[in-house]
């Protein structure tokens, strides 16, 4: 919810589109009995590109959060910084499956709460007790549709990324 | 994800003999030794040298890997090795039609009809792997027409994921087209760099340059 939002409001283009083509190899993880003869499922990505320095590109990608489309977060967190978790604090369970998965993966992440106007029904330290996270996943609220809110959470998920790494 | 334009390029047949050894050897093979800017060449398959950064990959290079669906026999001289060479040994199929425009433009061809049928590029390309183009325009011509689109967009550099985007090709097409118009040495491909002992996580140097870069924005 809101990545394509949180990836525009950085991004130096608009945000671009493609299409990943899950095929019968990841079927399986999909439900398909609703498309019929359909052996294919396409999901789209949209991303943004932020060029830091004259060698430098950073991209992000916005995928979706269910946990069908793993697959396609297998192909992003190799070489990945890390990953930014957008959370609607009213449909937290929804993030319990990209909480799982970067868990598990070892990719720095950082749990950012998607509120519309400074509006955020709990605090950081009650969805952390919620979430079940630990001390160092960082937790932050911001308001995806702005540039300052979406370059503050990338600074604080590289910071994180490079904590890390240096441990 | 970030992915440093620098680095060292494939050249893949504008290679001058001798030049580029020196620099395939003297690359830090050792893991976290990468430096800013320094990232894996994209190693030519017919060369003999397969040393650090190839292994690394994986073990989906081997152009003999079984049920590929690659229509090329791997002892033959490779298609792109004379590409003034009229095209007729039968089994290079995939670029068949000489003049395939209309074909390659139309929406109802299926996707992997332009990779013939290969549904795995050799190579793993990052999503986020640079690409830009090195070959002369007019070395195109006879060029599949999605590789020639590919070549003109990436006179400025794109990423695989931009390829895709712009050019509405799917991600896995995009990566296999990507990966022959590497190997035939028409395009560059940046790599970004990783620590392989970590997972192909960027490293520390990395990590410094894109915060620096994100609070400077």
């Amino acid at each position: 919810m809101g990545k394509t939002t949180f990836v525009g409001a950085v991004s130096e283009i608009n945000p671009l589109r493609t299409e990943a083509v899950m095929t019968s190899a990841s079927a399986g993880i999909d439900d398909l009995t609703h498309t019929g003869d359909k052996t294919t499922t396409t999901v789209a990505m949209d991303f943004g590109r932020i060029t830091l320095d004259q060698d430098l590109i950073l991209y992000l990608f916005g995928t979706p959060g269910q946990d069908r489309f793993w697959f396609m977060w297998d192909d992003l967190v190799r070489g990945a910084i890390g990953a930014v978790v957008l959370v609607d604090t009213r449909r937290l369970a929804d993030c319990f499956p990209a909480v799982d998965y970067f868990e598990n993966s070892g990719l720095p992440f950082v749990i950012a709460l998607n509120g519309f106007d400074g509006h955020q029904p709990y605090t950081p330290d009650e969805v952390r007790e919620a979430l079940q996270i630990g001390p160092d996943a960082p937790i932050i609220t911001t308001d995806a549709r702005h540039r300052a809110d979406a370059k503050s959470a990338l600074i604080t998920l590289v910071e994180h990324a490079l904590m890390a790494r240096l441990r | 994800m970030a992915a440093p334009t620098g680095g060292h390029p494939y050249d893949g047949d504008q290679r001058v003999p001798g030049e580029h050894g020196d620099n395939r050897f003297g690359f830090p093979a050792a893991p976290g030794g990468q430096g800013p800017g320094q990232y894996q060449p994209y190693q030519e398959p017919q060369h003999q040298q397969q040393q650090g950064a190839h292994s690394a990959q994986g073990s989906e290079w081997p152009p003999q890997q079984p049920g590929a669906g690659w229509p090329q026999q791997p002892q033959q001289p490779h298609r792109y090795d004379a590409p003034q060479q009229p095209r007729i040994q039968p089994v290079q199929q995939r670029q068949a039609p000489e003049p395939a425009k209309p074909a390659a433009h139309n929406p109802l061809v299926r996707p992997y009809a332009m990779t013939g049928g290969r549904t795995r590029p050799r190579y793993q390309l990052a999503i986020e792997a640079l690409v830009s183009t090195t070959a002369d325009l007019s070395r195109l011509q006879g060029q599949l027409p999605e590789h020639q689109r590919i070549c003109r967009l990436c006179i400025e550099i794109k990423s695989v994921a931009e390829i895709s985007a712009l050019l509405s090709i799917p991600l896995g097409v995009a990566r296999i087209l990507v990966a022959d118009l590497a190997e035939a040495g028409l395009v560059a491909i940046h790599q970004p760099g990783g620590d392989e002992a970590a997972g192909g996580q960027p490293d520390v140097t990395l990590l410094e340059r894109v915060l620096s870069g994100l609070r400077k924005l």
